[in-house]
């Protein structure tokens, strides 16, 4: 079956203006992310890995346009979300919908769980009225809870079984594509299993498309079919799973994962471990944004600005932006720690 | 690995307990609580959110909050029951024998004075040290922990530093006194996972300089495979197995300690499925009867729902709270674990679940 393109975002930019002095006028800009493109298939799961700052919750919200791009296009089923009126984006709402890392802190806690799922409904003007109620129950025991849960209130659930009130409410206004910001992140591993099966199932039944950002590793090996990697603003690759975990190219992603303790006290491996901070998105290195950290940096790094390709051991869809993929592959360029 | 060998403990907990008053009634936080700290080696302590593991560490530095109360155990260093001690005896014992670095090293650190003047109180307060001295121990020690210019780093306030560095000078702050016991409650929880790598590193090699013995509290089991030689694991108040760090790995006994390690995506391998345990942690105010896990165990029995097991030692000083390794376990009974069926022959504590 040929691969539908759901989402496509091209040379996506978010600026943040940083005010300063008593004028207030705009000083400088944390470039949060700064031109990136990526494609995401219909059914497919998605997910964007990088630390904190690295601009994956930003891409995210700049897609729903909860904030507005500075530049770039995010073409949906071929129509440009960011070219949109406001009023004409509301259609669109429901197709792509979001939950977040804190379930509480994005429900009200004063609304029964009953009324967030049918004021989603109403919202988008999914189902007639009179059904709404009957559909919020349906909808409970798909993600699990049952069906009398559905006139308690937030703070009578666990984190987890909110985190279920986030997904059914996600669901409520049957989406196509839904973006898990940390959306299991708080959750302890007993009840994030829960919830990651939970997902699975709700994405087969569905015919979901997940964009996932976060952090964890484990998690997202767990749940993709293919992962994006940020650092600072930039996609520094871009690879189906078993790639990215058995055969990444990009010195960053060798860091991280090789940064991750493995739950195996007998697997001892070698550690990458980089020097220094995460320089800051105000001023970020020129060339290659990693090469302040990077054991391989040279001077070409402090100036050019790596692009995305694919060299000849990688395979088709796998890019990394690294001016020195073949070069320390091979050997000839050794890290210098 | 034996515990029981010839080690040198450096602490016991045994049996401890403490409550905090609530409006809403009695919490018991921690309610039994034991285990061994071998000198110079790392315990970890791994629970899920909530199952008592800073205030087990609080305990055994009596640092509670005021509605808590330790009201049973001993906490047993170098043979001494700290619990015994008077407040002053313990002031001088805390930050000097045995130090602590927090979950939050923000709210730990005081926003108005200098990074230096932190560090320089408490090695004025412990050490008696001149103001000068102090000042020049402070930069040494920030020296120690990696931080890059320490004497300029020495002047800063803590928020001019970033997430890790600031870690590290919790590190630091905590290490002035040269304690034979450090209590590090998630030092690297709030940091990413590259900063994470290197307070892991500075840690251990730290312990190794100092010879210092750590306990590391942490929900991360690869941090603990990692940086730790055994392990106590929580459930709801309680230690429910306590091992060597490889056979926690690699032959668990609690049917909770292999639902977690099943539970756990892993980044380092292919997993079909994860194996969650159901349900959910039980409320501190509506504990199970018997067996805290039994409303989630697989294998739960009518003995289970109705009293509650001890830890019981192994012939290698491990331990483990559940009926499946005692006596009471009659006959052969069939275990469903997770999806497997496993058969528990009676062995008492020489159990063991076949894979
Ligand atoms: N001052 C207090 N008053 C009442 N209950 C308390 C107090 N402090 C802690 N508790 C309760 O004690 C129990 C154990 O808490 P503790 O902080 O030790 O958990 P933890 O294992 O460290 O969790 P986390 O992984 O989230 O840090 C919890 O139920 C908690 O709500
Ligand atoms: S005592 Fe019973 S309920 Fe508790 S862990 Fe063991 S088998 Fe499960
Ligand atoms: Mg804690």
């Amino acid at each position: 079956m040929e691969k539908q393109e759901l989402l496509k975002v091209e040379g996506l930019k978010q600026y943040f203006p940083i005010k300063g002095g008593f004028l207030g006028r705009t000083v400088n800009h944390v470039k949060a992310v700064d031109d990136i493109s990526f494609t995401i298939y219909e059914g497919e799961t998605v997910s964007i890995v990088g630390e904190s700052g690295c601009g994956k919750s930003t891409t995210g919200r700049a897609i729903l346009r909860l904030e507005e791009p500075t530049e770039g296009k995010v073409e949906f089923r071929g129509v440009d979300l960011a070219g949109l009126s406001k009023r004409d984006m509301r259609k669109y709402r429901k197709d792509l919908q979001i939950i977040f890392q804190d379930p509480y802190a994005s429900i009200n806690p004063r609304q029964t769980v009953a009324s967030v799922l049918t004021e989603a409904m109403d919202i988008q003007k999914v189902l007639p009225a009179n059904e709404r109620r009957g559909r919020a129950e349906e909808l409970l025991e798909t993600v699990g809870l049952l069906p009398y849960q559905a006139d308690r209130f937030p703070h009578e659930f666990s984190g987890g079984q909110r985190q279920r009130i986030g997904i059914a409410r996600a669901l409520s206004v049957n989406p196509q594509l839904i973006i898990c910001d940390e959306a299991v992140s708080a959750l302890d591993v007993s009840i994030q299993a829960q919830v990651l099966n939970l997902l699975e199932e709700l994405q087969d039944e569905f015919k979901l498309t997940y964009l996932f950002i976060s952090h964890d590793l484990g998690v997202v090996r767990h749940i993709s079919d293919r992962i994006i990697v940020m650092y600072l603003g930039k996609i520094v690759e871009i690879a189906d799973k078993y790639s990215l975990f058995e055969n990444p190219k990009h010195p960053y992603t060798k860091a991280l994962l090789s940064a991750i303790p493995i739950p195996d006290p007998d697997k001892k491996k070698e550690r990458i471990v980089l020097r220094g901070d995460v320089p800051s998105p105000i001023d970020p290195p020129s060339g290659c944004r990693f090469h302040t950290r990077c054991p391989y940096a040279t001077e070409k790094c402090q100036v050019d600005v790596p692009e995305l390709r694919t060299a000849s051991s990688m395979k088709e869809g796998h890019e990394a932006a690294c001016h020195y993929i073949e070069e320390i592959e091979s050997g000839e360029k050794q890290p210098n720690y | 690995m034996s515990i029981q060998g010839t080690e040198d403990i450096i602490l016991e907990v045994k049996n401890l307990q403490t409550i905090f008053k609530t409006d809403t009634g009695d919490v018991r936080a921690v309610d039994g609580v034991s285990f061994k700290l071998p000198k110079g080696k790392t315990i970890g302590i791994v629970g899920e959110s909530g199952s008592g593991k800073s205030i087990t560490s609080l305990s055994i530095l009596q640092l509670l909050a005021s509605n808590g109360k330790i009201t049973n155990g001993e906490v047993l260093y170098k043979g001494d029951d700290l619990l015994k001690l008077t407040e002053n005896q313990m002031r001088k014992l805390r930050g000097n024998e045995i130090s602590m670095i927090f979950q939050e090293p923000m709210t730990s650190l005081n926003p108005v004075y200098t990074v230096g003047q932190q560090i320089s109180e408490a090695l004025m307060l412990h050490q008696n040290m001149s103001k000068k001295d102090a000042f020049i121990r402070s930069v040494e020690l920030l020296q120690l922990v990696g931080i890059p210019s320490p004497d300029k780093r020495v002047k800063n306030y803590p928020f001019e530093l970033s997430g890790g560095m600031r870690q590290r000078v919790m590190i630091a702050m905590s290490l002035a006194c040269d304690p034979e016991i450090l209590v590090a409650d998630e030092p690297t929880t709030a940091l990413d996972v590259t900063i994470q790598a290197q307070i892991l590193e500075l840690i251990k090699e730290l312990q190794d300089r100092l010879g210092m013995s750590v306990i590391f509290i942490t929900h991360d089991l690869g941090v603990v495979a990692e940086t730790c030689d055994y392990v106590a694991v929580m459930y709801a108040g309680q230690v429910v197995e306590y091992s060597d760090i490889r056979t926690l790995f690699h032959q668990p006994k609690l049917p909770y300690t292999i639902g977690l390690l099943k539970s756990l995506p892993r980044h380092d391998i292919e997993q079909d499925k994860l194996e969650p345990i159901k349900g959910n942690v039980p409320s501190p105010h509506e504990m199970p009867v018997g067996c805290r896990f039994s409303p989630r165990c697989p294998a739960a029995t009518d003995l289970c729902r109705t009293k509650m097991p001890q830890l019981e030692t192994d012939e290698n000083g491990n331990q483990v709270r559940c009926w499946i390794y005692t006596d009471e376990w009659t006959g052969e009974a069939e275990v469903d674990i997770y999806g497997e069926t496993r058969i528990a022959k009676s062995g008492g504590a020489k159990t063991v679940l076949p894979d």
